[in-house]
């Protein structure tokens, strides 16, 4: 991958009615990179996009682009193009015209705008709907207009505010692929925001993890998930039991009452921190062979595995195991070193990962109530 | 108490009807009589046309009726366009209140004091012969503007923000943005203000009556003047003229209003079935 800065977000930080929003986030973005801001609602992620596409100006800091300050071009003047959430099409305008419309207004021939609107059709398959009023197409196919508007103009960003939020699951993954698919085609870099981990996982090359208007950590999809700097990220990314530990020694964690081998190094002696264990990574066997026996309190069937809620020591863990075990049955747990992941204490620290209160319909209504936010 | 229920509105629609009723059939009557239908005839709209005082007043109606909404449309236009774009809810409230004001306003209040201002202006400037076409004109235009703020400012409000912001994204400069997205999504409110400042126009009396000049009468001035003393009946016949004009300009209205309404349920409705 080139890995040439085009965009380079300096100290920006920004209020809205004396709010803070943003508070001196600093990002790299390469060219032709799929990157993507993660984050849940509220973390400052479209700000972030909106002040790259010249929406919003930073009360502080600075936004480069291929090297110039840019902080004071208007959106009209900067070689970046935005699909929006709700796609913003011209109502008063057919497909054709929707999708011609940048070209119109840099005054180019009707032969090229005819030829280039074709192209773009064919590249988010609506060959023949050039004629089409837009408020007569589905979502999914107003989602493919403005994706082609917006690129019809080679820009050399594309930015897409939660594109996909507004389509069912199916459509979602179909899309996914197919936006993945143009920005392989096109080499354009695109900052991508969206507030589910999975398709971030999934699509992006860079995920920038943000909350509380700061990013959290910046890394490939793998790090990111494999390596999470401190609670927030560990349980954002997928789940995650988080545990109180220590470090007795280089390689050794110690926590629920025991001593594990790990792969992780370079703490104080005894320091605490925040130990992170996936549920796939926790091997369920006979309670005297197990380094930690629980109680099964919950077990669910989720098709590919069983998800079982065990508790250790008053600790409830989540475990994925393929196995069935019944509830009520005492059970142990095997970890392997590296499965072992060790956090820094954090402000996150003893705010997530104890799957206590844990429900799947909890999980379902906080997802709810941050659609209805973001409206 | 079904029939009790019909008649009751039929009885409401009489009441409000017979007068234009009675005007429109004597328009089409034979003899002079106030009284009896003697036959059917287009007497008096032969009169009407022969008479060039009427005439005149007919094309100062319409002229001023075109000028005046044409202008208070314009600069309508962009007061809503400037008041819906200020960031302060509480700016944008006051500014809404103070503009809807003057349509409390009772016309002979309006009429007087805008007498009063252009007499006073005119005196200060040493002008003799104050009212007249540019009097009644400012009068008309003032008159007219909250109707069409009133009309504007809502499809302002409707408007996807996005749209001018995707505008501005794919290069267009905030004027192109304008012309190009801005306008032809608040179009069916700007046909609505403009044929409703036409209409209002063309049918005021009371503030004319203050702002013009012998040498400048519309329509309604003029048919108060012939039937002030004794009744022609060719002012029936005009009457009658204006009660068609008006008819087609509500309905025009209405269409102009309700086909907007109809494309935003629409695009309403295609949202939420495309949203969860």
């Amino acid at each position: 991958m080139n890995k040439e800065v085009l965009i380079r977000l300096n100290g920006i930080s920004k209020s809205f009615d004396g709010e803070s929003v943003l508070d001196r986030i600093n990002l790299e973005i390469h060219d032709k990179e799929f990157i993507t801001l993660l984050g849940p609602s509220g973390c400052g992620k479209t700000t972030t996009l909106r002040i790259i596409g010249g929406f919003e100006t930073p009360d502080e800091g600075d936004v480069f682009f291929d090297g110039k300050r840019i902080n004071d071009i208007p959106p009209y003047q900067r070689q970046v193009n935005t699909v929006f959430q709700r796609y913003a099409l011209f109502p008063h305008l057919n497909v054709f015209d929707n999708i011609a419309f940048g070209l119109r207004i840099q005054k180019r021939s009707d032969q090229e705008i005819k030829t280039k609107v074709k192209e773009m059709l064919a590249m988010v398959n609506l060959k023949g709907f050039e004629r089409r009023r837009v408020n007569t197409l589905s979502g999914g196919q107003q989602q493919r207009v403005a994706i082609a508007r917006a690129l019809i103009n080679q820009p050399k960003v594309l930015l897409l505010d939660e594109p996909l939020a507004a389509l069912d699951l199916k459509l979602r993954k179909d899309m996914q692929n197919e936006l993945k698919n143009i920005q392989h085609q096109t080499g354009i870099t695109f900052i991508y925001v969206t507030h589910d981990q999975e398709e971030a996982l999934s699509m992006s090359d860079t995920v920038v993890v943000m909350a509380h208007g700061q990013i959290q950590q910046i890394g490939t999809p793998t790090d990111i998930y494999n390596e999470p700097v401190n609670a927030f990220v560990a349980d954002f990314i997928g789940e995650s039991n988080i545990v109180d530990g220590t470090m007795p020694e280089d390689y050794r964690a110690r926590f629920a009452g025991h001593t594990f081998e790990c792969v992780d190094y370079g703490f104080a002696k005894n320091e605490p921190v925040d130990v992170v264990i996936r549920p796939e990574d926790v091997d369920v066997v006979p309670p005297e062979k197990g380094m930690l026996k629980g109680l099964v309190t919950g077990v669910t069937f989720k098709g590919v595995h069983y998800e079982i809620i065990v508790d250790v020591k008053g600790f409830k863990w989540m475990i994925q195991s393929t196995d069935f075990v019944a509830e009520g049955e005492t059970i142990g747990l095997s970890i392997d070193p590296d499965a072992i992941h060790i956090m820094k204490k954090s402000e996150f620290s003893g705010m997530f990962g104890d799957y206590s209160s844990f429900s799947d319909e909890l999980e379902k209504l906080s997802d709810v109530t941050e659609e209805i936010e973001e409206e | 108490m079904k029939f009790l229920s019909r008649f009751y509105i039929g009885l409401i629609f009489l009441i409000l009807y017979a007068p234009i009723l009675v005007v429109v059939l004597f328009s089409f009557n034979e003899s002079g009589s106030l009284s009896h239908f003697s036959g059917f005839s287009l007497y008096w709209y032969q009169d009407l046309f022969r008479n060039s005082e009427a005439l005149t007043a007919l094309k100062n109606s319409l002229l001023l009726a075109v000028t005046s909404s044409l202008l208070a449309t314009l600069i309508g236009t962009f007061a809503a366009f400037s008041i819906a774009r200020s960031k302060s809810k509480y700016y944008q409230r006051t500014m809404e209140t103070v503009s809807n004001i003057p349509m409390m306003n009772p016309d002979i209040v309006t009429g007087v004091s805008m007498m009063l201002l252009f007499v006073g202006v005119a005196t200060m400037l040493n002008l003799s012969n104050s009212l007249g076409f540019w009097t009644m004109l400012i009068a008309h235009t003032t008159f007219n503007l909250p109707y069409v703020i009133l009309s504007v400012l809502p499809k302002f409000r409707q408007m996807d923000k996005n749209l001018t912001e995707a505008a501005l994204d794919l290069g267009c400069t905030p004027v192109q943005t304008f012309f190009r997205v801005e306008l032809p999504g608040i179009m069916p409110g700007v046909v609505s203000g403009l044929m409703m400042s036409f209409t209002l126009s063309l049918d005021d009396f009371v503030i004319s009556h203050f702002v013009s000049s012998p040498d400048f009468k519309t329509l309604p001035l003029y048919i108060y003047t012939q039937t002030a003393h004794e009744v022609k009946f060719s002012m029936y016949a005009l009457c009658t003229l204006l009660i068609v004009a008006i008819l087609i300009l509500l309905i025009a209205v209405n269409v102009a209003g309700s086909m907007g309404e109809h494309h935003a349920r629409k695009k309403h409705l295609k949202n939420l079935a495309g949203g969860k």
